[in-house]
């Protein structure tokens, strides 16, 4: 299994509030949402889906190439990795 | 008698199917709504002297104007002011599946909520408190079980009390937050003082959280300056104080709003664990396993639908000459021999021909009901996805594409699904290139003609591959050509893997089925008639015929016949295929439908010799064919000229004439080209 660690995203571990791609996650690490940087279809379509701020996400599969998999709001969602890109996560 | 009408409002995933099922039984009605080509499912039931109509609302997240679904279920609501509004909860996940109840109340809709799934929430260990909840929520609530039949008459009893009830005023709403409301307040001022119309028709609250929201279809009703220029204005205030959209803001109230209510009223007794779903998803949605899983499933499919399928389709053709043979011998002599004829050759041989493949139709919606029901679908979509980006398309398309094993014409009518206009046009126009259940009749007359039966399974199985193939090459070269572009997000919820129940899975086969039946009694029927008119005038004089037995007789017939004429007249087009002029007759008489290619060799046959006792359709196929060109009959017909339903759908749904005959014709001409490279490929490897 591949993660995004190897597209020079920053390490999970900082513990910081800077903001990163959900993209970038390993399986089984949870994270905070903090903004979807997209336009506001995708956006208003997603908050909707229970994507709003600070909500908690799950990365259960991060495979590379193709969607992956994660829980909000108990319920398990994919992704393509373009939505991936642009949903922001601390 | 009281009549009742109730809208089904709900989540993609929350089992509203199901519950329709479990409210109407088969006393259902598909049609569509107005103006638009969503699919509008209505069913009916009787309850405590209450005549109901249930109206099946598209599974949505909310009711904004993200999609076609959203807008039609929010104009359902509004405009049809529905008597109950019942929304479908999955109970297992009230707090996402209630997001869409939020702006059900806030439309001021009355309310019953169904918290569906009932059984398998309380498998997950939580404990409600519905009277309380109810109390927060201002509605009833009934658990249900959709696909075992559970709550149906609490759930009818609940329907008929809301209905009758009178309405109070709500005490609860969503609360937006003192910055939010106050500028809400004054829009909804703006839009009481100079939309009068409008707040009274949809309420001054209601249109203020749309406006705020930036909903451009409401905002697009708005007519006066002073209203459009508040609403401006307050947004761009929320935007500045938050920097962020009001609607990411509200979105995230409103799920606060539930989870205020879910916290004292919902209880989880048992942590929930890993559980099956997570097990089972990582094997069938693995990057080495996924794919093989899902062709191995697809195959098992096809061989079940073939080798279980074949018994009963035996039967059922027996029946139909048993038929056919007792009409023949006990018909008066000499008296009106053109309806016996008609009756026979027409009637019995056109529909019975087509009626007897309905064995092999059931057993292939069986195993996509199955599929469905169970959740393997959408992990289908998952495990494509990664091939459909790849030749530009959306998981999502596959979808779709796999309806279009069924039909063609509900697989376009999927394809709403897909947001993005290119891509959507894209799975469309390949969607014909998906072996639908109309061309099953066709291979399966033809494979067990040509092939020894430890043949016929890949045979098939070969068939559907090369339309996948062809599907997925088409595609790519019409991203790369005609209809360039970037490919949309891909988000799509997975639902937890359910054991289909037996009820469901046959009502839906059922329903299918029977769409399948009411098509072999109306339209196959009528052109059976057509076409027997077709194969038998205009009549060659009686000169012509003197002298003749009656087998040479018959054949003077139909050589003179409209049909044989037109079979004739592109013989010498269709010949580089390996097609003669009776194969020719029945691909020009299955334009309407392609399962009419079956009965009009049937029909050909039976007009040519009598004596059809003898030797069945494939006996005479197979003497007097080779098997290459049954090959390549069934290669022409699965790529060729989708049928006239499906030409209209794409019509229909694309808006213009252009991509329909687009399809038309360059599928066609694809047809022609890969079936005579196979044939004079075939021919000079086998002679």
């Amino acid at each position: 299994m591949i993660t995004q660690a190897t597209q020079g995203q920053e390490t999970p571990s900082a513990g910081d509030h800077q903001a990163r791609p959900l993209s970038g996650v390993r399986p089984g690490e949870k994270v905070r949402l903090v903004r979807v940087n997209a336009g506001r279809g995708l956006n208003g379509r997603l908050a909707a889906m229970g994507f709003v701020p600070n909500v908690g996400i799950t990365v259960v599969s991060n495979n590379h190439p193709g969607p992956f998999v994660i829980i909000v709001k108990e319920a398990r969602m994919m992704l393509g990795r373009g939505v991936a890109h642009k949903i922001m996560v601390r | 008698m009281r009549q009742i009408t109730v809208a089904l409002a709900g989540n993609p995933n929350s089992g509203k199917t199901s519950l329709f099922n479990m409210l109407t039984g088969a006393h259902q009605h598909v049609a569509n709504y107005p103006g638009v080509t969503v699919e509008k499912r209505e069913g009916y039931c009787r309850h405590k002297d209450c005549e109901i109509t249930v109206v099946d609302l598209p599974g949505t997240y909310s009711l904004t104007a993200y999609s076609t679904e959203e807008v039609v279920a929010r104009r359902f609501i509004l405009e049809e002011a529905p008597d109950v509004v019942v929304d479908v909860v999955d109970a297992s996940n009230v707090e996402r599946h209630l997001y869409l109840g939020t702006q059900l109340i806030e439309m001021d809709a009355p309310l019953v909520f169904a918290f569906n799934m009932s059984d398998l929430a309380r498998r997950r260990g939580l404990e409600f408190d519905l009277e309380q909840l109810s109390r927060l929520l201002e509605a009833r609530i009934v658990p249900t079980v959709g696909n075992k039949g559970e709550g149906r008459d609490a759930l009818l009893d609940a329907i008929v009390t809301t209905a009758q009830q009178e309405r109070t005023k709500r005490t609860h709403t969503v609360d937006y937050g003192s910055e939010l409301e106050e500028e809400l307040l004054k829009i909804e001022k703006a839009v009481a003082e100079f939309e009068q119309q409008l707040a009274k028709r949809y309420g001054a609250r209601w249109l203020a959280i749309k406006l705020m929201e930036q909903d451009e279809e409401i905002f697009g009703k708005v007519q006066r300056q002073e209203v459009r220029e508040i609403v401006t204005g307050s947004i761009a205030h929320i935007r500045g104080i938050f920097r962020d959209e009001p609607e990411i803001i509200m979105a995230d109230r409103r799920y606060g709003f539930i989870s205020g209510a879910c916290q004292e009223t919902i209880k989880s007794t048992v942590e929930l664990r890993h559980d099956v779903s997570d097990t089972i998803d990582a094997i069938v949605t693995s990057r080495i396993l996924g794919l093989p899983i899902f062709l191995g499933l697809m195959y098992v499919t096809f061989f079940l639908t073939f080798r279980v399928g074949k018994y009963p389709m035996h039967g059922l053709e027996m029946l139909f000459n048993w038929s056919a043979m007792t009409i023949s011998r006990h018909w008066p002599a000499e008296s009106a021999l053109w309806l016996r004829s008609l009756l026979v050759d027409g009637v019995i041989g056109g529909v019975g021909g087509v009626l007897v493949f309905l064995p092999n139709i059931l057993l292939l919606f069986l195993a996509i009901a199955m599929l469905e029901d169970s959740g393997y679908m959408a992990r289908a979509a998952f495990v494509m996805d990664r091939i459909m980006h790849r030749i530009g398309l959306h998981g999502k398309s596959f979808i779709p594409m796999l309806i279009g094993f069924g039909c063609s014409v509900p697989a376009i009518m999927a394809t709403r699904i897909l947001e993005n206009r290119r891509n959507r046009l894209t799975t469309i126009l390949v969607i014909p290139l998906m072996s639908c259940g109309a061309r099953l009749t066709v291979y399966t007359l033809f494979i067990p003609a040509f092939f020894a039966p430890r043949w016929q399974g890949p045979v098939l199985w070969i068939i559907y591959m090369v339309g996948i193939v062809l599907g997925v090459v088409s595609a790519k070269a019409l991203r790369m050509t005609l209809l360039k572009g970037e490919t949309t997000p891909f988000v799509m919820e997975l639902p937890p893997y359910r054991m289909p129940t037996g009820k469901a899975v046959f009502l839906h086969t059922w329903l299918r089925g029977w769409m399948y039946l009411r098509k072999a009694g109306t339209i196959i029927l009528g052109a059976s008639v057509l076409l027997w008119a077709a194969a038998n005038f205009p009549r060659p004089s009686r000169e012509a015929l003197a002298g003749l037995d009656e087998q040479a007789a018959q054949q003077q017939v139909l050589q003179h016949s409209l049909v044989g004429r037109i079979g004739r007249a592109i013989e010498p087009v269709i010949r580089p295929l390996g097609f003669d002029w009776k194969i020719g007759t029945a691909l020009v008489g299955s334009i309407p439908a392609k399962e009419l290619f079956v009965s009009q060799m049937g029909i050909i046959y039976a007009v040519g010799n009598e004596d059809r006792e003898a030797s069945s359709l494939q006996a005479r196929l197979h003497a007097d064919y080779t098997p290459l060109v049954g090959f390549c009959v069934m290669l022409f017909v699965l790529i060729s000229a989708p049928c006239i339903a499906t030409t209209a759908m794409t019509r229909q749904e694309t808006g213009s004439w252009r991509w329909a005959l687009f399809q038309f014709i360059s599928l066609t001409g694809l047809a022609y080209t890969i079936t005579f490279l196979v044939y004079q490929t075939g021919r000079m490897l086998f002679g």
